[in-house]
This record gives C-alpha cells, sequence and structure tokens, in this order.
C-alpha cells in the first residue's frame, strides 16, 4: 500500500497520507489545547473555556474539514467500481473458502478460460476485476496495485487495478472467512502486452504433460492413474482428460503456478508432493483430504503427474 | 568354561565400563563434526526457506509450515541414519537431497530443484540441528 504500482494503487496512498497528516494536526491542536486547559496560566485557560470554542472547533470545523475530505476521497476513487465498458479487459474472480476461482472472459462477459489463485494481466491498462463470491464474504486485495473490494454473496463488484509494469504482486483476502482465512493468497502477475497474448493462448490449450528429467514419462503416466484412481477427479478439471469436477481448483496448467495451496507455498514438486499427501497439516481446514492413502512413490508420481503439466 | 565369576575377570569388567562411559562424556555431540568444507549453513536456510521443505519437514528455524509427511528434522545432525537407511554422512545426504528416489525407489520425497552448492548449504545446515 505504501508502495503503489498502479493508478489505482497511488490515489489510495495519496488519500492516506492526507488523513494521516491532517489527523496528526488535529491531534496536536487538540492536545495543545487539553495542555493549556490543565496547566495554562488562567488568562490562556479562560480562552479555551466557553461555548464559542466549542461550536467553533468542536462542530463547525469538523464539519467542514470531514465533509471536504469525503468528497475529496470519494472523487479520487470514484473510477474504480464503475461497470466495465466496452474494450475493457475483463477477468472474475470468485472468493471461495479458501482459494479464488479466476476467468477470464471476452466483450460479453462470456468465459475464455479458467483458472485459479494467479491472475495474469497485461501490464500498463486497465483491467476490470468482477468479484463475486461462492460461499461467505471475501475481500480482495492486491496491496500494491489497488484498494479492497468486499466479495459478497449474491452480488458483483467491480474494480480496476493496473500494474504500471511487468511482475508480481501479491494478494490476500482482506475479509475473515473462516478456518484458514489467514491462507488464503493470490498472486497477480503483469506481463508485458505481447506476453500476455501469448500466455493466454497457452492457457486456453487443454493440459500438456511435458516430461523432464526429473519427471520422466513413466512416473508421469504413473501419476496419471493414480490421480485417475484416487478420485482426484471429483473436485479437479484437467482440461483434454475425463477430470472434470469443480469444487477445486483448476489443475490444467497447474505446473505453471507460481504457487501452491493459494498463493502460501512455492510451487514445485517436493511442495507438490508435501500437499497432496498432508494438505491438513499445511493448511487446516482446507476442504481437500490429506492423502494418506498413498504410498510414497505414488505421491511422487502423482506430484510428478502435476508439475508436468505447465 | 561358563561366566567370568573371579575377581579379576569382575574388575576388568568394570575397568571397562569406566572406561566406555569416560570416554562418551567427552564425545559431546557438539563434538562430532561432519566435514563440510565451504558451506554456509544460514545460506542453507534461506535455501531451504525458498524451496519449502517445511511443506513436509518440521525443521527447528523455520516457524511455518510445519509438514508431517517427511520426518522432523529436529537433532537431525545427532542422527545415524538418513530417511532410517542411508549412513547419515555428507555427500550421502546431500546426494539424497537432489535425487532421493535414486538412493531409495520407495520414498515419497522427489528430486529436488537443488544445485549442488545449495543442496551442500542445506546439509550444512541440517547439521547444526543437534537438540533431540
Amino acid at each position: 500500500m505504501l508502495d503503489p504500482a498502479g493508478p489505482f494503487a497511488g490515489p489510495i496512498q495519496t488519500v492516506a497520507w492526507v488523513l494521516f497528516v491532517m489527523a496528526a494536526v488535529v491531534m496536536v491542536v487538540v492536545l495543545g489545547a487539553l495542555g493549556v486547559a490543565l496547566f495554562g496560566p488562567r488568562k490562556w485557560k479562560r480562552r479555551v473555556g466557553g461555548e464559542r470554542l466549542i461550536w467553533i472547533a468542536g462542530l463547525a470545523f469538523p464539519v467542514v474539514v470531514l465533509t471536504g475530505l469525503l468528497i475529496y476521497g470519494l472523487t479520487t476513487t470514484a473510477r474504480v467500481a464503475d461497470a466495465p465498458k466496452a474494450g475493457e479487459m475483463r477477468v472474475r474472480v470468485t472468493g471461495e473458502m479458501w482459494w479464488w476461482r479466476v476467468a477470464y472472459l471476452d466483450d460479453q462477459g462470456r468465459e475464455i478460460v479458467q483458472d485459479a489463485n494467479e491472475v495474469h494481466i497485461p501490464a500498463g491498462q486497465p483491467v476490470v476485476f468482477e468479484l463475486e463470491s461462492a460461499d461467505v464474504i471475501h475481500s480482495f486485495w492486491v496491496p500494491r496495485l489497488g484498494g479492497k473490494t468486499d466479495m459478497i454473496p449474491g452480488r458483483r463488484n467491480f474494480m480496476r487495478l493496473q500494474a504500471d509494469a511487468p511482475g508480481t504482486y501479491g494478494g490476500q483476502c482482506a475479509e475473515y472467512c473462516g478456518g484458514p482465512h489467514a491462507l488464503m493468497g493470490l498472486v497477480v502477475v503483469a506481463h508485458a502486452p505481447d506476453d500476455y497474448s501469448a500466455w493466454l493462448e497457452r492457457q486456453s490449450r487443454p493440459a500438456a504433460a511435458v516430461p523432464s528429467a526429473q519427471g520422466p514419462l513413466a512416473l508421469i503416466d504413473q501419476g496419471r492413474n493414480v490421480f485417475a484412481a484416487s478420485g482426484c477427479a471429483a473436485c479437479h478439471t484437467i482440461r483434454g482428460t475425463e477430470a472434470n469436477g469443480l469444487a477445486g481448483p483448476d489443475l490444467t496448467h497447474v505446473g505453471s503456478r507460481q504457487t501452491l495451496g493459494a498463493g502460501i507455498l512455492p510451487n514445485n514438486r517436493g511442495t507438490m508432493a508435501g500437499w497432496i499427501s498432508d494438505s491438513q497439516s499445511l493448511k487446516p481446514g482446507n476442504r481437500m483430504p490429506s492423502y494418506a492413502v498413498l504410498s510414497g512413490q505414488d505421491v511422487r508420481a502423482v506430484a510428478a503427474y502435476l508439475e508436468s503439466l505447465k | 568354561m561358563g561366566f567370568p565369576t573371579t575377581g579379576e575377570a569382575m574388575g576388568r569388567r568394570a575397568m571397562a565400563g569406566a572406561l566406555a562411559l569416560a570416554l562418551c562424556a567427552c564425545v559431546d555431540k557438539a563434538d562430532l563434526p561432519r566435514p563440510m568444507v565451504q558451506a554456509d549453513p544460514a545460506a542453507g536456510l534461506a535455501v531451504i526457506e525458498d524451496v519449502g521443505c517445511a511443506a513436509c519437514h518440521k525443521i527447528p528455524g523455520v516457524a511455518w509450515p510445519e509438514g508431517r509427511s517427511g520426518s522432523n528434522l529436529a537433532g537431525f545432525g545427532a542422527r545415524p541414519l538418513i530417511a532410517g537407511r542411508l549412513p547419515n554422512q555428507p555427500d550421502v545426504l546431500i546426494r539424497w537431497l537432489i535425487d532421493a528416489p535414486s538412493m531409495d525407489p520407495g520414498t515419497a520425497m522427489p528430486p529436488m530443484p537443488l544445485t549442488q552448492d545449495q543442496a551442500r548449504d542445506v546439509a550444512a545446515y541440517l547439521y547444526t540441528l543437534d537438540e533431540d
């Protein structure tokens, strides 16, 4: 918040500083008056007493100043929450207990592609976030890019964010939503515009396992079989396979994400194995059970399979 | 034949026992260094945090998370075995960190994305964990 990285975060910082400085000035004046009233010479004490001062400094002054600040604050942040206009890029983020469902939308608001826990945007242009909730009230907050906006069940709130430069920006659920609320983070990745188009094109493709030296094809195949046999598909979708569950995050390109467990762990085959094996020790109360039925090698195979989905 | 029952034999055993006790007392755990040339335990801890080892292991010095899939690494420096099957020596540990399945196909620990240098620093940190 104190290090804004876009035009919707800058004004919030300005408003915050203006409020802070004004509050500090008022506090100094009030404490000064209090000091005079307690310890000042009799002549000064008389001046801070009486009804006139209460009418001026206690009523007129706050009404004028606070009204001015209200108007200033509202005008500075007015554009942020407008409904999307034609040609603006749109992303829908739905708060879930305790992760983020992400959908990229076309001009008509139709879904192009689904993803989870990571939002990719082009740098240097405003993006309209359509914020909804699937269960309880969450709040979407990417401090360096903008303010907080609540996600309220049955409502759609709009918020614009813009990153001036490519980079990675952390976010966090800012409204207590039960259990592991504090572990409900997300990542916003801003790309140069050309890179963004390429990313979206890659993301739209169905899953393709990319083998590597540490994740050979045989292990990936084993992982795919274990994934199918263990019921993972009841909650997770991997486009291009039979897995089409909707309760949990889409895993089509999970291997390309930066984090696991909604912004809380680095994403590699090690943390992936730990999450699959015992997600309850990492994010207690989350809706994925720990998989104590899998052998060590099976856990490793599923981790290799998911890691290969770039 | 039979059990030594003479006073001489008993005296010899008592001497041996006393000697063993005295030796044990001298061998403090902290005096059992595993030679780690040019390794930096502090850098190892930073690597552990970046890679997320704690997603499976409870590791002294890492506040969160406290994974349970792998073993608790408190006191790792004093343990004789890695994963209950391999000798706990620096070269073995470094290999294990980089590619555990090649040494134990049944392990859940995947090959970790570590360079040789990073693995050496991580090993150095793990060998500082001496309190059980």
